[in-house]
């Protein structure tokens, strides 16, 4: 979008500190969380029940932990040492709520302006262009909700909440409760969002598929607390992290970019740490960066080098851990000079006496790497 | 050509009065009554909802005893009014109006609460997280929200404050010009006798008033469900 969004949150100049210290007994667990956000788009992740939602009422203001403290840069929210606990109406904070919550009275464009009226300055035109135009909604504007789709009500959502000029962005699973289709129409909104403000986002899912697709920073959440927080590369490398990511989509994530198109086979050579990657064709220029997740039940490992083999991708790799368990499988921690999980069975791991520091090859399908295994980079 | 005796005017604009400001008074009150049953729970809650009914459940004559011992000039809130402001509300048609406004009550917080209790409290909460203060939220959001059943329960509470009959004839008798309301005057027709065709002409008359409430209220909360988006 030529200019960008052009308003204050467009151009923070430097990003406070967002600190989130909670402890909260609920119902039926315990809520204890630390830690601070980054810039950029940060998922927690996690099975329902496991307090993400809790969470963020907290961080909004609609719901008081019993104890701890929450700040953004110089501005505290809530301290229980203080005595601080601000209303939501005044945290500036943005919530996009997993069923969208517009007001059934207003037309669309009384929903976006809604919170015109409790603002310090007044709301910029270009701005409310600016953000019409970037969730497609120019021509919803005289409708009522009622009247809306799934996918166009959550869009409105998201836009109502932009144009409150947020501090924080806060999304609860905004495409839970869309179908597939749906779902595919807004993740591209999603990902024109994270690259194109400067606000902080915090998105809920249980969604590994989104995660991959939109998230820089993961926050993986069990049982309360956050058992797990860094950069998704990183997150997801964590064997010990697959019972709660999911053992069928658990998988290393890296950063790739496109080196080369094959056009006869239809496939693509991407650069993954010095090393060749086929996979099928992805529809986007040379040299852009993208993040790829290799499942782990998609890699297979051999102690010599495959001869005539149909699997286009062999890497050298190294055993640096092996996790076994009482069930059929065994996860393994591969060093391809990046780190990659392999998901095997027991029964395999003793066949080829694998063991930690011994020199193998891990083979992936390139047909295994799908669509949903492929996000765009948030650095492009 | 219909035309309205002055005896028959007289009762139509003293039933119009009295119901209209019985209206006046419960609505306000309806709403805060409503809005405590609605949305807190306290200790004895069941008490103020069952208090709250009591009109529905009596005979109206009872409502209109305890309001002639209460406000009567020697009843405990009479005397306070008299001695305090020289006001007497008993056999006047202010009292008419106190007494058409305590049976209509219950009928006026039910319907508002019943639409309080259907808004969805997330609604609420997404207008705080955009700045709004809680009495913002009541003002853009629950209000408009709940006009419905604010107009609902206005209608049923004119409706029933046209028809008062027992508790205002307990409480205020039935005098002429000034506490004879249509229902009273239609009673005292029927006692009368050669009343026989002027009770006709009240019932068509107290039928008319009746319908064209009714078909207001239609109309409105028509166009009231359309600017909610609902499908009429």
């Amino acid at each position: 979008m030529p200019g960008g969004l052009a308003n204050g949150w467009a151009t923070v100049p430097d990003k406070p500190q967002i600190t989130i210290e909670v402890e909260r007994r609920l119902a039926n667990f315990k809520l204890d969380v630390q830690f601070q956000l980054k810039s950029g788009l940060t998922a927690f992740f996690g099975r329902s029940g496991a307090g993400k939602t809790s969470l963020i009422n907290l961080i909004a203001g609609l719901d008081q932990p019993d104890h701890g403290h929450i700040s953004i840069g110089s501005q505290i929210l809530y301290d229980s040492d203080q005595n601080i606990h601000l209303a939501p109406e005044k945290r500036r904070i943005g919530y996009v709520f997993q069923d969208g919550r517009l007001f059934p009275h207003l037309s669309v464009h009384n929903n976006l302006i809604y919170a015109r009226r409790f603002m310090d300055q007044k709301l910029n035109p270009e701005t409310y262009d600016n953000i019409v135009q970037l969730l497609d909604i120019p021509g919803l504007l005289e409708r009522r909700p009622g009247t809306l789709s799934g996918g166009e009500k959550q869009r409105v959502a998201i836009g109502r909440a932009l144009l409150a000029d947020p501090q924080l962005l806060i999304m609860d699973e905004p495409l839970a409760a869309l179908d597939g289709g749906r779902k595919a129409e807004i993740l591209p909104f999603l990902e024109n969002l994270r690259d194109q403000l400067t606000t902080p986002i915090l998105y809920v899912s249980h969604t590994m598929e989104e995660v991959i697709r939109l998230a820089d920073n993961l926050v993986v959440m069990d049982g309360g607390r956050a058992v797990a927080h860094g950069d998704v590369e990183t997150v997801m490398s964590r064997l010990d992290l697959s019972p709660l990511t999911g053992r069928y989509e658990a998988g290393a994530v890296f950063q790739v970019h496109i080196e080369e198109h094959d056009r006869a086979y239809r496939l693509t050579r991407l650069q993954l740490a010095g090393q060749t990657l086929w996979v099928p064709g992805i529809d986007r220029p040379i040299g852009t960066n993208l993040r790829i997740r290799i499942r782990a039940r998609d890699v297979s490992i051999s102690r010599q080098k495959p001869q005539a083999t149909s699997i286009l991708n062999v890497f050298a790799a190294t055993v640096r851990e092996i996790v076994r368990d009482q069930g059929p499988h065994c996860e393994i921690l591969l060093d391809i000079g990046r780190p990659l999980i392999a998901r095997i069975t027991r029964k395999s791991v003793d066949e080829l006496d694998l063991h930690a520091g011994q020199k193998v090859y891990a083979s992936v399908k390139a047909a295994a790497i799908d669509r949903r295994s492929l996000g765009l980079n948030p650095t492009n | 050509m219909f035309t309205l005796s002055p005896f028959e005017l007289e009762a139509i604009v003293l039933s119009l009065q009295v119901a209209g400001l019985a209206l006046v008074g419960c609505l306000p009150l309806g709403l805060m009554t409503a809005w405590v049953l609605a949305r807190y729970d306290f200790y004895g809650k069941f008490l103020l909802n069952g208090f709250v009914h009591l009109p529905l459940v009596v005979p109206p004559v009872v409502i209109g005893y305890v309001l002639l011992t209460l406000f009567g000039k020697r009843g405990p809130i009479g005397q306070w009014l008299w001695q305090t402001f020289e006001i007497s509300i008993a056999f006047s048609w202010q009292g008419a109006a106190v007494a058409a406004a305590v049976m209509a009550f219950p009928l006026m917080v039910r319907s508002i609460r019943m639409s309080l209790e259907a808004i969805d409290g997330g609604l609420e909460q997404a207008a705080r997280t955009l700045g709004a203060s809680p009495a913002w939220v009541f003002v853009t959001i629950t209000l408009p929200l709940i006009l419905p059943g604010i107009l609902t329960g206005s209608i049923l509470a004119f409706a029933r404050s046209l028809g008062e009959f027992g508790a205002t004839i307990t409480f205020v008798s039935n005098i002429p010009g000034e506490t004879q309301t249509l229902p009273l005057a239609l009673y005292s027709l029927t006692q009368a006798p050669d009343g026989e065709s002027g009770a006709y002409r009240l019932v068509l008359i107290s039928v008319a008033i009746a319908l064209t409430a009714l078909i207001t209220s239609e109309a409105l909360a028509r166009r009231i469900g359309k600017r909610l988006g609902h499908r009429a």
